[in-house]
C-alpha cells in the first residue's frame, strides 16, 4: 500500500529525514517510535503534503501512485488520513459541516452520490457513540474550546466517518488520560481490517498495549535504525531509546 | 473658510432651499434647517486633512452635481420583492430616493402604543411632537453631512414606542435608490423613540435599483429610555456605483439595551458614523459590524462610544474583508468619563485580506479617565490561516472550498449574532455572491 524508499526531507535549512525506508501492506499496523526530534512528525507532514516540508530525495509510492504528485486533498480522497498531533481549531466552521464536506468530497471522488443530511447524521451518531462523544460536539466549531483529549477523540471520529485506507496517527496518544486513551484506542481498533493499514507514530509504549502493532520501527536522527515485532516496544520500555541508538551506532 | 468650499452647484441649491422653505413649517424647524444650511454652506464637504476624514476622501461625492430626485420614480413591485428578506414576517415601509411610498408599505395591525409614520406626513400633520426628537441628537456641527441632511430634509421614518410596548414583528425600512441622469441625492432621516421598557427591532436597509448612481445621506436618531430594548439593523447593500454616508446617533438611559448590526456589502464610497451615548447606569450596547470591500470600493466606519455614566457596558465586534482593490477603514473610539467607574468596554476588530491589492486600516482609540474600569481592545489585519487551510485540505476538501469555508466562517461569526434568522440567511447569500475571491461558498442556514 505504502512504499517509502530512501526518503529525505528538510524543513527550512535543517535536514530532518535522512533516508527512510518503510513498506506498509494492507492489514498491517506499524508503530514508529523515537525520541523527540528524531523526525517522526516531519515524516507525517511530508506524507500529508504540508507546505514548507521539502522532499530532497527518495520516493513514496501509495497504491501504485507517486504520492508527491498528489495535493493534500487528493491524498485524503485517495484514502490517506493524517491524525494531527495538534488538531487545528477552526472558529466558525461547525464540526458537522467539516465532516459532511469531507465525507462527500470522498464520495464524489469515487463517483458515488453525496449523502443527504439525514443519512449522514445517522452514520455520524453511530460513530459518536463509539468515541463516547456527545452529539453537541457536532454543532461546535471544529476543535474550538475542546480539551486536549476531546481534540484527539475528534480526530478519531473523523477517521471513523471517513474510513481511510491508510490512517497515519501522529502522537495521537499524547495528552490523553487513561480513560481517553482507552476510548481513542478502541476507535482505532475498530478501523483495523484486512484492507486497511494503520501507522502509529508515538513516543511512548503505552499506546501499543491498547493497539497491538504488527511491526515496530525505531526512528532516530532521521533514519529507521531498528525494526522488529511488538517485543521491540517492550525492549524500548525497559531500556529506553539510548540503548538501541548506541547499539545501532 | 473651509479648504473644501462648496461648488457653485451646491451653493445654488442651498440658496434655493433657503428662499423656498415653506412658511407653514413651525418656527423651531425653520430655525434648525436654516442653521443647518448655514453650517453646510460654511463648512463645505470634509477634507482629508481633517483627522476624522483622514482615510476617506469624499471628493467623488463633492465633485458630482447631485440633484434632488424626482418625486415619483417608477418602481416595479417585483423589483422590491427581490430586495426584501425572504421568510421575514415584518412591517414594512418602502422609500424610493428618500421618499416614502405608501403603496408598497405595510403597517397594518400595529399594536396600540406604537406610532410608525413617514416623516413628511408627520411634519405636515402634527410637527410639534417631533421638536424634542428631530435634530436633537444629531448636531449640525457633527459633520457637514449631518448638516446637509437637516438642511435638505425631505422624508424619513418616525417610530415611537410607548411605555412597555413590545413590537413583536420587526419593522423593515427598505430604502431604495434609483438610477438618475443627472445622479440624485437623498437625505432620509430615521427617528426612533423607544419609551420606557419598550422593545422592538428596526431594520434600516439600503438597496438600489439597477444602475443606481446616487448619493444617500442618512441620519438616524435613536433614543432608548429606561429599560428599553432595541435591535437596530443597518444593512447597506447598494449598487457598486452608489454613494452612502450614514450618521447614527444613539442615546441610552438607565438599563436600556441596544444591539446594533451594521453590515456593509455594496457601495462605491461609503462612510458610517455610529455614535453611542450611554448616559445612565446599566445602559448596554452591542455593536456588531461586518464590511466587505472589493473592486474599487471604499468603506469607512467610525464608532464612538461614550461611557458617560458608571456601570455602563459596550461590546464591539467589527470584522472586515478586503478583496480586489478594496479599501476598508475601521476606527473605534471609546471614551470613559472620569466618573464612569465600573465601565466594561470591549472592542475587537479583525480583518482579512484576500488580495495583495486590498487594504484595511483599523485603529482603536481608547480614552479612559476613570480608574476602576474593565476595558480591552484588539485589532488584527491578516490573511487566511495556512494551518487551517492545510487541516481542511488534509480532510479531502479542495483548496477553493476550504478557502470559501474559512472566509465565510470569518464573516459568519459576526452574522450569527443576528437574532433574525431570515435576515441572516439572506445576508449570508448576498455576502457569498459578493465573494468571488473566496472560492466556493456553500451557504448553510
Amino acid at each position: 500500500m505504502l512504499k517509502i524508499n530512501n526518503l529525505q526531507a528538510r524543513v527550512e535549512a535543517a535536514e530532518i529525514l535522512k533516508g527512510i525506508d518503510l513498506e506498509v501492506k494492507a492489514g498491517e499496523v506499524h508503530a514508529i517510535m523515537g525520541p523527540n526530534g528524531s523526525g517522526k512528525s516531519t515524516l507525517c507532514q511530508v506524507l500529508g503534503g504540508r507546505d514548507g516540508y521539502e522532499v530532497t530525495g527518495g520516493t513514496v509510492e501509495y497504491m501504485g501512485k507517486d504520492l508527491f504528485e498528489l495535493e493534500p486533498e487528493e491524498r485524503a480522497r485517495e484514502g490517506i488520513l493524517l491524525g494531527f498531533q495538534y488538531p487545528v481549531e477552526i472558529p466558525g466552521v461547525k464540526n458537522i459541516y467539516l465532516l459532511k464536506e469531507a465525507y462527500n468530497a470522498q464520495r464524489k471522488h469515487r463517483g458515488e452520490p453525496e449523502a443527504d443530511t439525514f443519512q449522514f447524521l445517522k452514520l455520524v451518531r453511530e460513530k459518536l457513540k463509539t468515541m463516547q462523544m456527545d452529539e453537541s460536539f457536532l454543532h461546535r466549531a471544529v476543535n474550538v474550546g475542546f480539551s486536549g483529549g476531546e481534540k484527539k477523540r475528534n480526530e478519531i471520529l473523523q477517521m471513523l466517518v471517513l474510513e481511510p485506507k491508510l490512517a497515519l496517527l501522529d502522537e495521537t496518544d499524547s495528552g490523553l488520560d487513561i480513560d481517553a486513551l482507552k476510548v481513542v484506542s478502541e476507535g482505532v481498533n475498530r478501523l483495523r481490517s484486512p484492507d486497511r493499514a494503520i501507522v502509529l507514530v508515538t513516543h511512548y509504549q503505552r499506546l501499543l498495549s491498547h493497539i497491538e502493532p504488527d511491526f515496530v520501527h525505531v526512528l532516530s536522527g532521521g533514519r529507521i535504525i531498528k525494526s522488529g515485532d511488538k517485543t521491540l516496544a517492550h525492549e524500548l520500555e525497559r531500556n529506553g531509546y539510548q540503548g538501541i541508538i548506541e547499539e545501532a551506532a | 473658510m473651509s479648504a473644501n468650499t462648496l461648488s457653485q452647484h451646491y451653493a445654488d441649491q442651498l440658496q434655493q432651499l433657503q428662499d423656498g422653505l415653506p412658511g407653514a413649517i413651525p418656527e423651531w424647524l425653520a430655525g434648525r434647517r436654516h442653521g443647518a444650511a448655514a453650517r453646510f454652506s460654511e463648512a463645505g464637504f470634509p477634507d482629508p486633512r481633517q483627522e476624522e476624514w483622514k482615510y476617506t476622501n469624499v471628493r467623488p461625492i463633492a465633485s458630482k452635481p447631485f440633484v434632488a430626485a424626482a418625486t415619483h420614480a417608477p418602481v416595479a413591485e417585483e423589483t422590491l420583492r427581490a430586495m426584501s428578506f425572504e421568510g421575514l414576517d415584518a412591517y414594512r415601509m418602502v422609500f424610493v430616493d428618500g421618499r416614502l411610498r405608501a403603496e408598497f408599505s405595510d403597517l397594518e395591525d400595529l399594536p396600540g402604543g406604537v406610532t410608525v409614520q413617514g416623516l413628511a406626513d408627520a411634519l405636515a400633520s402634527d410637527p410639534d411632537p417631533l421638536e424634542p426628537l428631530l435634530g436633537t441628537l444629531a448636531h449640525d456641527r457633527f459633520s457637514s453631512f449631518a448638516a446637509a441632511n437637516m438642511a435638505f430634509l425631505t422624508d424619513g421614518a418616525v417610530i415611537r414606542l410607548g411605555k412597555g410596548v413590545r413590537l413583536e414583528r420587526p419593522l423593515h425600512l427598505l430604502m431604495v435608490g434609483s438610477a438618475g441622469d443627472p445622479a440624485t441625492w437623498s437625505h432620509p432621516r430615521v427617528l426612533i423613540q423607544a419609551g420606557e421598557g419598550s422593545e422592538a427591532t428596526v431594520i434600516e436597509h439600503y438597496a438600489d435599483l439597477e444602475g443606481a448612481n446616487g448619493f444617500t445621506n442618512t441620519v438616524t436618531e435613536l433614543r432608548a429610555e429606561t429599560g428599553a430594548q432595541l435591535r437596530h439593523y443597518l444593512l447597506q447593500d447598494h449598487a457598486d456605483s452608489a454613494y452612502h454616508v450614514g450618521s447614527v446617533f444613539i442615546q441610552q438611559r438607565r438599563d436600556s439595551r441596544v444591539t446594533s448590526h451594521n453590515v456593509n456589502l455594496g457601495g462605491r464610497l461609503v462612510r458610517h458614523d455610529l455614535n453611542v451615548d450611554l448616559t445612565e447606569p446599566g445602559a448596554e450596547i452591542d455593536l456588531n459590524g461586518l464590511f466587505l470591500v472589493g473592486g474599487r470600493q471604499h468603506v469607512d466606519t467610525h464608532t464612538r462610544v461614550h461611557h458617560a455614566s458608571p456601570h455602563t457596558t459596550s461590546r464591539e465586534q467589527y470584522r472586515g474583508i478586503g478583496q480586489g482593490h478594496g479599501r476598508g477603514v475601521f476606527k473605534g473610539r471609546v471614551l470613559v468619563e472620569r466618573g464612569a467607574q465600573k465601565t466594561d468596554a470591549q472592542q475587537h476588530s479583525a480583518n482579512l485580506l484576500l488580495s495583495p491589492n486590498a487594504e484595511i486600516d483599523t485603529k482603536p482609540e481608547l480614552e479612559i479617565y476613570a480608574d476602576d474600569v474593565k476595558c480591552a481592545h484588539g485589532a488584527t489585519v491578516g490573511q487566511l490561516d495556512e494551518t487551517s487551510m492545510y487541516y481542511l485540505r488534509s480532510r479531502g476538501i479542495d483548496a477553493e472550498a476550504a478557502r470559501g469555508m474559512l472566509v465565510f466562517a470569518f464573516a459568519d461569526e459576526v452574522l450569527e449574532r443576528m437574532d433574525l434568522a431570515a435576515v441572516r440567511t439572506n445576508i449570508e447569500r448576498r455576502l457569498a455572491a459578493r465573494l468571488p475571491e473566496a472560492g466556493a461558498i456553500d451557504v448553510i442556514g
